[in-house]
């Protein structure tokens, strides 16, 4: 469903040294990056701040083109095929909303539903389904920047499902949740992955959400991949620890070979 | 093209009812903006009431260039004034949010905001263009190119926009840059190109073709000799500038977009 093969992202920046000289400076967020995700699969994506999961996610969506590499989602190539694959992923920032800030979240589905072209029918029964597990229905006729962080993550979720996606990517989708809508959303992703089969990768500085979510694990640092496989096979790579904050800890700060 | 156009014409909907929800606030920007292009026109009256004719062009003559020149203008901004503020949404993430949906994000950039308050500035310059209309009595056999005209500057001036759009992919710190182009070249077209020296008159004839949404095909329905010299097949040549113009926009957004790199948080 995803295939990562050799990937790297860089991004040149330049300082501004007086009015015509400058530096430049390569910093690699995401380099020689390898991984696949077969269909149904439950994805956590791991990493310290900076390590290039947001870059990585940018990329599976076709935001970003990857600089060397190649990517296919879906049957696709994300950057040269965006809208096709449009489509069939769906798509969750949590840190910022992929919905109209000024119009109601009522508005914004319908506008996804003419946007992704889905059948009337077919959206009004996801929506009811959506509007039920998720319990938007308190705050449907709000403008999106009068929601509140839990809300608008909830309304963003359902806005990524309308089109019901084969894929679905999420950067974040726990930040900020109280625990009770954190459970809520949780609970959410894991019936959709098991009853619909969704290919699910998410990423996330929450332990909790790889403990109760995540079959598998991938482990990304200073852009490269540092780890790939179980939960408890992620236990394992340091003996004598027992929580999972600890190891992670443990492999965050371990240098690793640059 | 017509799925573009489809994109377009629903979000411009959906913009226009969401804005309906605040009817005074848009009654008082429509008149807002009627009254303040207004001023242009009491500028050329005052000119006016001093002389009798402007750069060898007399009032209704002018009139019909500011008229001409307003309608494209005001409608290229109400239709795609937006595209040169990619800077706003790239630094607000709205930008990829654009990208990961199964439309255009150029035409997503566009209709952003979509509203017709900016229509209060079409009505302005097409009042100004028919009183210059009844003034002037132009023969039917030169004002078929009026209609032409006014969507040659159109797709000129959003060309432009775009131009300026491509630009901030690049310079995402600068955007001002082609600001000063878009509303610079709005104001230029805004008076006969006669007013400007024979040098400024070459650059917006051949290089950013400006002299194309109003000075030649206006020259030709005028019937007016041209003060510089100028070729008198230049006054058909603007569909071919506009054109010419909207492809190289087009690649240059294309090229832009393929560089695109978001922000870092
Ligand atoms: N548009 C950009 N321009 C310049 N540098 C960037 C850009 N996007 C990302 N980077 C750099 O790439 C690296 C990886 O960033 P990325 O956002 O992918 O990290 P992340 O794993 O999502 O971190 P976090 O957990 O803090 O969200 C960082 O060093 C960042 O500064
Ligand atoms: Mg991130």
């Amino acid at each position: 469903m995803i295939e990562v093969d050799g990937v790297g992202r860089s991004f040149t920046l330049r300082h501004r040294r007086g009015l015509l000289r400058g530096e430049t400076r390569v910093v690699h967020a995401v380099r020689d990056l390898s991984f696949r995700v077969a269909p149904g699969e439950f994805v956590g994506y791991l990493g310290p701040n900076g390590a290039g999961k947001s870059t990585t996610i940018k990329m599976l969506t076709g935001i970003l083109a990857p600089t060397t590499g190649r990517i296919e989602v879906a049957g696709l190539d994300p950057s040269r095929r965006r809208t096709t694959l449009a489509r069939r992923i769906g798509v969750v920032f949590g840190q910022r909303t992929t919905l109209w800030w000024d119009l109601p979240l009522k508005d914004s589905f319908t506008l996804i539903r003419h946007l992704y072209k889905v059948d009337r029918e077919v959206f009004r029964k996801r929506l009811a389904e959506l509007c039920d597990v998720l319990d938007l229905g308190g705050f449907l006729d709000k403008p999106v920047r009068q929601l509140s962080l839990g809300q608008r993550m909830r309304g963003d979720i359902a806005a990524a499902l309308l089109h019901d996606p084969a894929v679905l990517v999420l950067d974040e989708p726990t930040i900020g949740l109280d625990v009770v809508s954190k459970s809520a959303v949780r609970d959410f992703l894991r019936d959709l992955n098991a009853e619909r089969g969704t290919t699910v990768l998410l990423t996330t500085h929450d332990l909790g959400d790889i403990e109760r979510l995540c079959r598998r694990v991938m482990l990304i640092d200073h852009g490269t991949l540092a780890f790939d496989g179980t939960v408890e096979e992620l236990m394992a790579t340091v003996p004598g620890e027992t929580s999972i904050e600890d190891v992670v800890t443990r492999l965050y700060t371990r240098r690793l070979p640059l | 093209m017509l799925n573009m156009a489809r994109t377009y014409v629903l979000l411009a909907a959906t913009w226009t009812r969401a804005a309906a929800q605040y009817p005074l606030s848009m009654a008082m920007l429509t008149l807002g903006s009627f009254i303040l292009t207004g001023l242009d026109v009491a500028a050329i009256a005052v000119i006016f009431a001093h002389t009798t004719a402007l750069g060898g062009f007399s009032l209704p003559e002018v009139m019909f260039l500011y008229g001409t020149s307003g309608m494209s203008f005001a409608l290229a901004d109400l239709l795609f004034g937006n595209i040169d503020r990619l800077t706003l949404h790239v630094k607000a993430g709205t930008f990829d949010a654009m990208l990961i949906r199964p439309a255009s994000p150029f035409v997503q950039m566009a209709v952003h905001r979509f509203s017709f308050q900016r229509i209060g500035r079409t009505l302005q310059a097409a009042a100004v263009l028919a009183i210059a209309l009844t003034q002037l009595s132009v023969p039917w056999q030169r004002a078929w190119m009026i209609p032409l005209m006014v969507v040659c500057g159109i797709v000129l001036f959003a060309a432009i926009w775009t131009l300026g759009g491509a630009a901030q992919f690049l310079l995402v710190d600068a955007p001002e840059v082609a600001n000063a182009f878009t509303y610079g070249g709005g104001t230029l077209t805004q008076y006969p190109l006669s007013v400007y020296g024979g040098d400024l008159v070459r650059a917006v004839t051949f290089i950013v073709p400006l002299a194309f949404v109003n000075w030649q095909p206006g020259l030709f329905v005028l019937d007016h000799p041209d003060p510089f010299g100028l070729p008198y097949w230049l006054r058909f040549m603007s569909p071919v500038a506009a054109l010419s113009l909207a492809c190289a926009a087009g690649l240059a957004w294309r090229a832009g977009l393929r560089r695109y790199r978001s922000t870092g948080s």
